[in-house]
C-alpha cells in the first residue's frame, strides 16, 4: 500500500461518483460553442463600462478625497483623506456609523420582506392567472397598473393616502372601523417601516407576476397533462412541475427585485422627504442625504463604495449558490 | 447559465449606477467673459402659487429689459426642492445660468464653493450702491467679512398671523406678544378638534428658522464666533426644547402637524382648524385657499417677555431671495445690467408687489403698497428685531441634521413619548457630530 497513490483513486472516484462531473465537461465545450455570441456583446459591453466604468472610478477616487462645499467646484483638488471618510463609516460607536449601520440592517429587513412578498404575491398570481376564466385579461391588465404608473405619481398618492388626518387609510380603519384607539401616524415614527413595505409591494409585485407570468407560459402544457394522468394533484404539479422548472426564471427574478429594493430611492423619497424617520431609513436615502444634503461627497462616495462592495459579493455567493443548486437538480 | 451571466453583467453595472449618482465631475474657470453679450439664463426660484404663474409675472419684466439692452433672457423656474441640487449639479459642471436665485440662508454655503461672483466695492457701483439695500438683507449675503456672493431681491420675516373670530370666540382680547401669552390663548383655544398653533414638524427648513429665532431669545446661537458648530449649550437645547414642548407639553400644537412639511398648517389656518400660525408673508396664501383679508391679523413674532429687539428681543430670522450671478458666465456685462434692473427701485416695486414680499431696496419700500396692515409688521420685523441664519459655510448640513433632528423630536412628542432636556440633547450632539469634521 503506497501512500502517494491513495488519494489519487479516491479522487477519480469522487469524480466518478458526482453526477455532476460529466455534465461539466460538456458544458465547457459548449462554452467555447457560445463564445461567438459574447463576442457579438463586447462592443455594447465595452461601451457599458466606458459610460459606467468612469463615473465609478471617480466615485471610488472621491472617497478617498475630503470633498466638502469648499472644493466641489474644482473636486480634483480637494485634499486626499485617506481612509478617513471609511473610517468614519464604519466607526459604529460614533453617530454617522451607527446611523449607517441601522440603516443597512433597516434595508436588509425591508429588502427580505419587500423580495419575498413580491415574489409569493406574483407567483401566487401568475399561477392563477394560467387558469382560462371570463373577466382574465382585464384582471391581467388590472395587476399591471402599479408597473406601468409614473413612481412619482403613484407614491405620492400613497403619502396622501397615508397621511394621518387627512388620508384615506386612516379615514377607513379608524373614522369608520374603529380598529384604533387613536389615528395612527404612518409616514413619521416606526410605522413608516410598514408603509414603505407596503408602497414597495404594491409598486415591485406586477414585476414578478409578470416575469412568472412570462416563465409559466414556456412550460408546456403537455407534461401537466401527463402528470395528471399519473395522478398528480394540483400541488403536486405546482411542486414537482412549476416550480422546478421556472428556477431560471426564479433566479434572475430574485436578483434583480433584490438589487432594485436595495437601492431603492424614489419610494422613500417621495414618501417622507429629505429626512426618513429613522425606522424606515433605507440606505441609498441615507446615503444621498450624507452626500448631498450635508454636503459631505466623500463620506457620502466611501458609503456608496461599501455599499457597492456588499452588492457584489452578495450577488456573487448568491450566483455561485444558485448554480451549484442547479448542478444538483440537472443531476 | 447565459441567463444568470447577463443578470450578473446586469447586476455589476446597476451597482455602478448608483456609486456614479454620489459623485460628479469637471472644473470650471473663474470669472465671466463677454462672449454671448446678446443673451442670459435666468433661474428664478418658484415664488408665486405655481411654476406657471412665476412665468407669468416674470416674462413681462424679462421682455422689458430686452426692450431696454437688447438681451434676451432664457427663463426657468426652479421648485423649491430642487434649486439646491441644481445649483451644486452646476456648481460641479460648470454648466450653469448666468444669473440666480439662491435661498438667502445658503448664501455662506454656496460662496464657499467659489461658484458665485463677489460682490466688491466695483460690482456693487455697477449697481447703484450697496447703500441702496436694507442693513438686514444685507446681513445674509455671505460670510462677515468677504465680499457678499449675492444681492437681496425679496425680503420676508415671520410674524404671528391669527384668526380674529376665534380669538373672539375664545374670550382672547389682544393678540399675544410674549410666548406666555401665546401659550396661554393656545390653549384656550385648542378644544373640540381646533388647535392654537399651527406647525411644520417634517419641514426641515422651518424647523430651523423656528428655533434659529428661540435660540437668540435664550442667549445661544448655533455656531461659535469662530464658526465652530455649537448645537448643545444650555441656550440651544432649551430654544429647541420650548419648541417642541409647544405639541408635547402644552398641547397647543395638533399631534398630526409632526408630518406637516407642504404648508398643510397653513390650509388648517385658513380652514378655521388653527387659531395661530408663525409664518412669512402668508398673505396670498391664506387669499389662495378662500379665506378673506378681515378674517385674519397679523402682529410681530413673541418674543420671551418685554419688546422685540436685537439680541433677545429677536423675533425673526431675516428671511428671502438673493440674486447671484455664476462665476463662468459668458456674459458678465449683461449679468451685472440684469441684476441692476431687477433691483432697480421700480422693478423692486413691481416684483415684490406681485409676489406680497418686502423689498430689501429702501426707496421701493417707500411705496404704499407695502404699507399695509399685512405688510407693515414684517417690515418692522426686518428693520428692527430680525437676524440673518449664521453666515457660516456649514450653514446647509446645519439646517439638514438640527432640522432632522427637530423632526424626530415632533415625532417622538406626536407619539406621546416624553420629550427631556436630555432627549433634546441627546438628539442635539447626535447632529452635531454628524457635522463634517473641519
Amino acid at each position: 500500500m503506497t501512500t502517494t497513490a491513495a488519494p489519487v483513486p479516491g479522487e477519480r472516484t469522487a469524480e466518478k461518483n458526482n453526477p455532476g462531473a460529466a455534465p461539466r465537461r460538456r458544458r465547457s465545450g459548449r462554452l467555447r460553442k457560445i463564445g461567438l455570441p459574447y463576442l457579438l456583446l463586447l462592443p455594447a459591453l465595452l461601451l457599458e463600462l466606458l459610460v459606467h466604468l468612469v463615473p465609478m472610478i471617480i466615485g471610488i477616487v472621491v472617497s478617498f478625497r475630503q470633498l466638502t462645499q469648499f472644493y466641489i467646484r474644482d473636486w480634483a483638488t480637494a485634499p486626499w483623506a485617506g481612509f478617513d471618510n471609511y473610517a468614519v463609516s464604519i466607526d459604529f460607536d460614533a453617530p454617522v456609523g451607527e446611523a449607517l449601520v441601522r440603516s443597512f440592517l433597516t434595508t436588509c429587513l425591508f429588502t427580505a420582506l419587500s423580495v419575498g412578498l413580491c415574489w409569493f404575491i406574483g407567483t401566487a398570481a401568475a399561477v392563477f392567472m394560467q387558469e382560462n376564466f371570463r373577466g382574465r385579461g382585464f384582471l391581467r391588465t388590472l395587476f399591471l397598473v402599479p408597473y406601468a404608473l409614473p413612481v412619482y405619481a403613484a407614491v405620492i398618492t400613497w403619502a396622501f393616502m397615508f397621511q394621518r388626518d387627512n388620508g384615506i387609510i386612516n379615514h377607513v380603519i379608524h373614522d369608520q372601523l374603529g380598529l384604533t384607539d387613536s389615528p395612527p401616524f404612518w409616514l413619521i415614527g416606526d410605522n413608516a417601516f410598514v408603509t414603505l413595505l407596503v408602497v414597495s409591494v404594491w409598486k415591485g409585485w406586477p414585476f414578478a407576476f409578470l416575469i412568472m407570468m412570462a416563465g409559466l407560459q414556456n412550460i408546456p402544457r403537455d407534461i401537466y397533462e401527463a402528470a395528471a394522468l399519473d395522478g398528480a394533484g394540483v400541488w403536486q404539479q405546482i411542486r414537482r412541475i412549476t416550480l422546478p422548472s421556472l428556477r431560471p426564471v426564479n433566479q434572475v427574478l430574485v436578483l434583480v427585485l433584490f438589487l432594485w429594493t436595495f437601492n431603492d430611492f424614489n419610494t422613500p423619497f417621495v414618501l417622507f422627504g429629505k429626512a426618513a424617520p429613522e425606522s424606515a431609513d433605507l440606505i441609498s436615502l441615507h446615503i444621498y442625504q450624507s452626500s448631498f444634503q450635508t454636503w459631505n461627497f466623500g463620506t457620502g462616495s466611501a458609503m456608496s463604495v461599501l455599499l457597492l462592495l456588499f452588492l457584489l459579493v452578495v450577488t456573487g455567493l448568491y450566483l455561485l449558490f444558485t448554480s451549484r443548486g442547479k448542478k444538483a437538480t440537472d443531476a | 447559465m447565459r441567463r444568470i451571466r447577463a443578470a450578473a453583467v446586469g447586476a455589476v453595472t446597476l451597482s455602478l449606477v448608483l456609486t456614479a449618482a454620489a459623485c460628479g465631475g469637471g472644473s470650471s474657470g473663474s470669472g465671466g467673459s463677454n462672449e454671448q453679450p446678446k443673451t442670459l439664463t435666468y433661474w428664478a426660484s418658484n415664488q408665486g402659487a405655481s411654476l406657471e404663474v412665476d412665468k407669468k409675472v416674470l416674462q413681462p419684466e424679462l421682455d422689458k429689459f430686452e426692450k431696454e439692452t437688447g438681451i434676451k433672457v432664457k427663463l426657468e423656474v426652479v421648485p423649491w426642492g430642487d434649486l439646491l441640487n441644481r445649483i451644486l449639479t452646476a456648481t460641479t459642471s460648470g454648466q450653469g445660468p448666468d444669473v440666480l436665485n439662491i435661498g438667502n440662508t445658503w448664501s455662506a454655503s454656496l460662496q464657499a464653493t467659489g461658484a458665485l461672483l463677489p460682490w466688491d466695492e466695483k460690482n456693487f457701483e455697477a449697481i447703484g450702491g450697496k447703500d441702496r439695500f436694507v442693513e438686514s438683507a444685507l446681513g445674509s449675503t455671505g460670510v462677515q467679512g468677504k465680499d457678499p456672493a449675492a444681492v437681496p431681491l425679496y425680503s420676508m420675516a415671520y410674524a404671528l398671523y391669527y384668526n380674529k373670530k376665534m380669538f373672539a370666540d375664545a374670550g382672547i382680547k389682544k393678540p399675544p406678544t410674549t410666548w406666555d401669552e401665546v401659550t396661554e390663548a393656545g390653549k384656550k383655544l385648542s378644544k373640540d378638534g381646533k388647535w392654537g398653533l399651527g406647525a411644520e414638524g417634517s419641514n426641515l427648513s422651518n424647523n430651523i428658522h423656528q428655533v434659529f429665532v428661540l435660540a437668540k431669545q435664550h442667549g445661544a446661537d448655533f455656531f461659535t464666533a469662530d464658526g465652530k458648530a455649537d448645537f448643545t449649550s444650555d441656550g440651544a437645547v432649551a430654544a429647541v426644547k420650548q419648541y417642541v414642548d409647544l405639541m408635547a407639553k402644552d398641547k397647543i400644537i395638533a399631534p398630526g402637524n409632526a408630518e406637516y412639511a407642504q404648508n398643510q398648517s397653513l390650509s388648517d389656518f385658513a380652514k378655521d382648524k388653527t387659531a395661530m400660525v408663525l409664518w412669512q408673508t402668508a398673505a396670498a396664501t391664506f387669499e389662495a385657499q378662500g379665506m378673506n383679508k378681515d378674517e385674519w391679523d397679523v402682529v410681530p413674532a413673541p418674543v420671551q417677555s418685554g419688546e422685540p429687539g436685537e439680541g433677545k428681543g429677536t423675533n425673526s430670522m431675516v428671511a428671502g431671495i438673493n440674486l447671484a450671478v455664476f462665476n463662468n458666465t459668458k456674459n458678465i456685462d449683461g449679468a451685472k445690467k440684469f441684476v441692476k434692473f431687477m433691483t432697480s427701485d421700480a422693478e423692486q416695486t413691481v416684483l415684490n408687489k406681485e409676489y406680497g414680499s418686502i423689498p430689501p431696496v429702501k426707496a421701493a419700500q417707500e411705496d404704499a403698497a407695502f404699507n399695509t396692515f399685512a405688510l407693515s409688521p414684517l417690515r418692522e420685523t426686518l428693520a428692527t428685531s430680525a437676524a440673518a441664519l449664521p453666515q457660516v459655510p456649514e450653514e446647509s448640513q446645519f439646517e439638514t441634521v438640527v432640522g432632522t433632528a427637530v423632526k424626530e423630536l415632533f415625532a417622538d412628542a406626536a407619539a406621546g413619548r416624553a420629550v427631556t432636556t436630555a432627549s433634546v440633547k441627546a438628539k442635539l450632539e447626535k447632529a452635531q457630530q454628524q457635522m463634517p469634521k473641519k
